[in-house]
């Protein structure tokens, strides 16, 4: 493998960001890439630029307004994902561009895009990082390992571009509400590229709020005992206007659907409340809880790890105070209708 | 007639790994192992592939010498053969390197039609490992496969689970295809084959048998990512527990509700 070491690495300057695109929308995790990518800058002198591939790339003009953006390079694509074209129209723009680090979103798109990129530049992937900042001009990445009983803190030392992918939800998003004139750059896919992928049929997913976008969740654990109480605890969320999720252990039990799941092979969560029922709080499924304000447990053993995130911790038997609490809600709806 | 290759990993049982503080490479002496169970789909897949078109299914699996035993899991399943790549320098390999020698791996034995890998590994837990090696084989990946629709003379028809769409994929062979938890219930192995498995065959593959062998392409030396240290994850501090009757508790609940709401 020739690897393109040191000697050039002054050469790469600046940060660039895979803004996922899909359907004409900005996914919302490129915000959050670029708020980080923002800060990474920021201590070294850097500018982010950013990347948009797919269909009706111009529309995203407007979505990306007054955010810190040097320039967007626009490029005009097929309207669906496929492996191979997206990851060398990326590529090519890498070679143009030159960029230090490359930050792509933990989702389904950037985990088949990024590996693709990092071979053909032989370089370093860290995946799933959940802390990024720059030492000199080493980005020093932080991610949980075997399963987030640990954290390995890695660095890309010898080649470039670094590439780092953070899931959905574990960095803040930026607001719009930089003065900034982005240059957007409309960038003509090289003939030479084809895909190999064809696409025959694309059927829309039922377009209901994943629980990453959720709010408020209730989240169900192994300490539900029978799958009839998830009843309640869906109640509950309905009750609250936010949705059920659970942890692994439910999935594994088939009581949950696996998108449901949070946790470090689910997804990661980020909402304004989040109520643990049953649940013992392992590092895995706490590695899928983003800063979430207010987090409420209930919990029959008081030793039981997610104590030690919760902010309101509550030692008591799930069965008794679920019902009890949907009893609240409803004698409080209740009284306003009288 | 379909070659079919599938790569595998042995695991930790458990998560509670430990790494070696120094060059944050993994420690895997004294743990028990296990086949990754997200593999176990992608061997499913390959079998059943067979069954219907006829065809060959080989397993392939770096790792240390003990790694053969995912092998034997796999002969008993039904696999025709296993490959171990092992050498003392494929150890401490990221993502780059892994994928490399199984290249290397995989190209030195025989042309595949296609390659079939887990969603992710339980201990890695990256996922990036399959569409690394695709590039390396500059064949097209497609990963989240959720069901084989159609296997044709040259092309195979897939559904993938994107975020917004289920897309239907025809790609040509050779190509690499990463296949989701629920593609197939894998199957229990039988006894017989089991026993079988004990006495097959695995060819152990290392640095010489492979077409590239600069060492520097391989293992810690060839990975492009540095582990600097390891630390375990920040602990919040703990606040009050309180211990409540079920009414208690949640008019209490309903209380900091009301007042986040
Ligand atoms: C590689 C790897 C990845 C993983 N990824 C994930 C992941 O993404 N997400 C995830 O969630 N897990 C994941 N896991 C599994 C994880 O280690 C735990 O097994 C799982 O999170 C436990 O789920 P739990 O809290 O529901 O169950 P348990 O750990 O069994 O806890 C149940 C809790 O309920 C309490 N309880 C019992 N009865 C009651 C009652 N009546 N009222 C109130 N409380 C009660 C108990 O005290 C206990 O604390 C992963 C594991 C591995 C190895
Ligand atoms: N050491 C290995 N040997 C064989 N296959 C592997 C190895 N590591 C990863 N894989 C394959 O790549 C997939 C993704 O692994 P990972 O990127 O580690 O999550 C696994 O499900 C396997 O199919």
């Amino acid at each position: 493998m020739n690897r393109n070491i040191n000697e050039h690495k002054k050469a790469w300057r600046n940060i660039l960001v895979y803004i996922e695109y899909h359907d004409r929308k900005v996914h919302p995790i490129s915000y959050q890439l670029i708020g980080k990518a923002y800060e990474l800058a920021s201590s070294i002198g850097y500018n982010v630029c950013g990347i948009v591939i797919g269909k009706d790339v111009a529309l995203s003009k407007q979505q990306l307004q007054n955010y810190p953006l040097k320039s967007v390079f626009l490029y005009e694509a097929d309207e669906y994902f496929k492996a191979d074209l997206y990851e060398k129209i990326l590529s090519n723009c890498i070679c143009e561009m030159k960029p230090s680090v490359v930050l792509i979103g933990g989702t389904l798109e950037g985990r088949s895009l990024a590996p693709n990129v990092a071979v053909t530049f032989r370089t370093g992937l860290t995946a799933d990082c959940t802390a990024l900042y720059l030492r000199d001009a080493d980005l020093v990445q932080i991610r949980p390992a075997f399963g987030g009983n640990i954290m390995a803190q890695i660095v890309t030392t010898d080649t470039r571009p670094q590439i780092a992918t953070v899931r959905y939800n574990v960095m803040e998003p930026i607001e719009p509400t930089f003065d900034y004139e982005t240059e957007f750059i409309i960038k003509k896919v090289d003939k030479q590229i084809v895909s190999k992928i064809e696409i025959l049929k694309t059927i829309p997913i039922e377009k209901k709020k994943g629980i990453a976008q959720q709010q408020i969740l209730v989240v169900a654990g192994r300490g539900v005992k029978q799958k009839k109480d998830l009843a309640m605890l869906k109640e509950l969320a309905n009750l609250l206007g936010g949705e059920l999720a659970s942890t692994r252990g439910l999935v594994e039990r088939g009581w949950m659907a696996s998108d449901r799941q949070i946790g470090i092979s689910g997804q990661t969560v980020r909402p304004k409340l989040l109520i643990a029922c049953g649940v013992s709080g392992s590092v895995q499924f706490m590695a899928g809880i983003g800063n979430v304000d207010n987090i409420i447990a209930i919990n029959t053993d008081q030793d039981a790890k997610i104590f030690n995130i919760a902010h309101h911790s509550i030692c008591g038997d799930l069965h008794e105070i679920i019902p009890q609490l949907i009893r609240c809600f409803l004698d409080a709806s209740g009284d306003k209708h009288i | 007639m379909i070659k079919i290759a599938v790569c595998i990993k042995q695991v930790p049982a458990y998560s509670e790994g430990e790494m070696d503080p120094k060059t944050g490479v993994l420690l895997r002496g004294g743990l028990t192992s296990v086949l990754n169970i997200y593999d176990l789909p992608a061997i499913e897949t390959a079998l059943r592939i067979k069954e219907e078109k006829g065809g060959e299914v080989d397993v392939f699996t770096m790792g240390p010498p003990k790694a053969s035993d995912v092998i034997r899991e796999a002969y008993a399943m039904g696999v025709d053969r296993g490959y171990l790549l092992s050498d003392r320098h494929f150890s401490g390999a990221d993502v780059l390197a892994t994928s490399y020698t199984l290249m290397q791996g995989i190209t030195s034995v025989s042309h595949y039609d296609l390659i079939l890998c887990g969603k992710q590994t339980t201990d890695g837990d990256t996922g990036q490992v399959s569409g690394a090696l695709a590039k390396w084989l500059n064949i097209p990946y497609i990963n989240w496969v959720t069901k084989i629709v159609k296997l044709e003379k040259d092309s195979i028809i897939i559904e993938q689970m994107m975020e917004n769409e289920e897309v239907t994929i025809k790609t040509k062979y050779p190509c690499l295809v990463s296949v989701e938890q629920s593609i197939f219930i894998p199957r229990i192995p039988s006894l017989k084959l089991k026993i079988a498995a004990k006495k097959k065959e695995i060819k152990v593959l290392s640095l010489s048998e492979m077409q590239d062998q600069n060492k520097n392409h391989y293992g810690l030396r060839g990975s492009a990512t540095k582990v600097e240290k390891i630390f375990p994850p920040t602990k919040v501090k703990k606040r009050p527990i309180v211990h409540k009757t079920g009414i208690e508790a949640a008019s209490d609940i309903f209380k900091i509700i009301q007042q986040i709401k």
